[in-house]
């Protein structure tokens, strides 16, 4: 069963086609990992699928990092 | 026809206001080109109409009721269509309304409604079919204009208004969605044979000939194909494009 964070981790990598060693928790979307506007949104909406809940758009906003991600999720588990 | 029949095959086609005129003859020709077609209507009655029309020319596919100026209406279709059929990839803004009055007598709910129904409409119908688009790394959206729209018309300050800005929106869709392998047109009508131009008096109806060179009004049929030429392969690299179908009334 794999972790989280892994989870999270290899949807970035999928959704945004970037490496998972160049994929940190302090990454941000767009500055470090190259991602646009319409990335961040189809992101959000992945994760929705995979962790099975419904981000609100207000709260999709704040999330700009990988490590914000994995905070959304633990604490919406 | 074996090939036509293929173009559209296993896509969903969502076009609205289907029950008469233009968005009729779209949703057949839609269907005649392989789609799933679903037609919307503002009543119960015109949905049935839809439904029963797609069946007698073999298409697969039903009418349902929708009202586009309410976000619940749009919702509930959407989860209908998607659970009944698939997430409708090919998006068909074609219902509208006029209001017609010059503007000193124009009342605020003849501006409103057909800002609403005619522009907010395309915006809130776009927003509720994009994600799966976007998803499905294919997408064809297609607004129904009128050269209304570019050339202006008395009497018709509201619905030029809603349509010229329908052209703006399509052209900024077409830019954010467009590395998602998703077009938005806008296909423009000049004077087609419909119930929204028969019932204009005689001498007003010479007058509007009068301005088109290819002198006869357009049959609906003749804005069918050119949405289902945006809707199929061949269109595919069209987008934010507004095509002028007006008999050569208007040239840009």
């Amino acid at each position: 069963m794999s972790t989280i964070e892994e989870r999270v981790k290899k949807i970035v990598c999928e959704q945004l086609g970037v490496k998972e060693e160049e994929v940190s928790n302090e990454s941000s979307f767009v500055e470090d990992l190259g991602a646009d506007s319409l990335d961040t949104v189809e992101l959000v909406m992945a994760l929705e699928e995979e962790f099975e809940t419904e981000i609100p758009d207000e709260e999709a906003e704040k999330i700009t990092t990988v490590q914000e991600a994995i905070d959304y999720v633990v604490a919406h588990q | 026809m074996q090939q036509e029949s293929a173009a559209l095959a296993g896509k969903v086609a969502l076009v609205t206001g289907a029950s008469r005129g233009i968005g009729r003859a779209i949703a057949l020709r839609l269907g005649a080109a392989g789609a799933t077609v679903v037609g919307t209507a503002t009543s119960q009655s015109g949905a049935d109409a839809i439904s029963a029309v797609l069946a007698e020319h073999g298409v697969q596919g039903t009418g349902l009721c929708l009202d586009v100026t309410d976000a619940a209406s749009v919702d509930a279709v959407m989860k209908t269509v998607t659970e009944q059929f698939g997430a409708p990839l090919v998006l068909v803004n074609n219902a509208g309304i006029t209001k017609d009055n010059i503007l000193m007598r124009m009342k605020d709910d003849e501006w409103g409604s057909v800002i609403d129904t005619n522009l907010t409409s395309i915006y809130r119908m776009s927003k509720a079919c994009m994600r799966a688009m976007t998803k499905a790394r294919f997408g064809r959206i297609i607004n129904i204009s009128s050269v209304v729209g570019s050339m202006g018309n008395a009497g018709q300050s509201n619905y030029a208004a809603a349509k010229a800005g329908l052209e703006g929106f399509t052209r900024s869709l077409a830019r954010e969605l467009g590395s998602r392998n998703i077009t938005v047109n806008a296909v423009a009508p000049g004077f087609i044979d419909t119930d929204m131009t028969s019932g204009l008096p005689e001498e007003h109806r010479q007058n509007l000939l009068n301005q088109v060179p290819l002198g006869r009004l357009g049959q609906p049929e003749e804005i069918a194909g050119v949405v289902a030429f945006l809707a199929g392969a061949e269109g595919g690299y069209i987008t934010g494009e507004t095509l002028q179908v007006n008999g050569g009334m208007y040239m840009g």
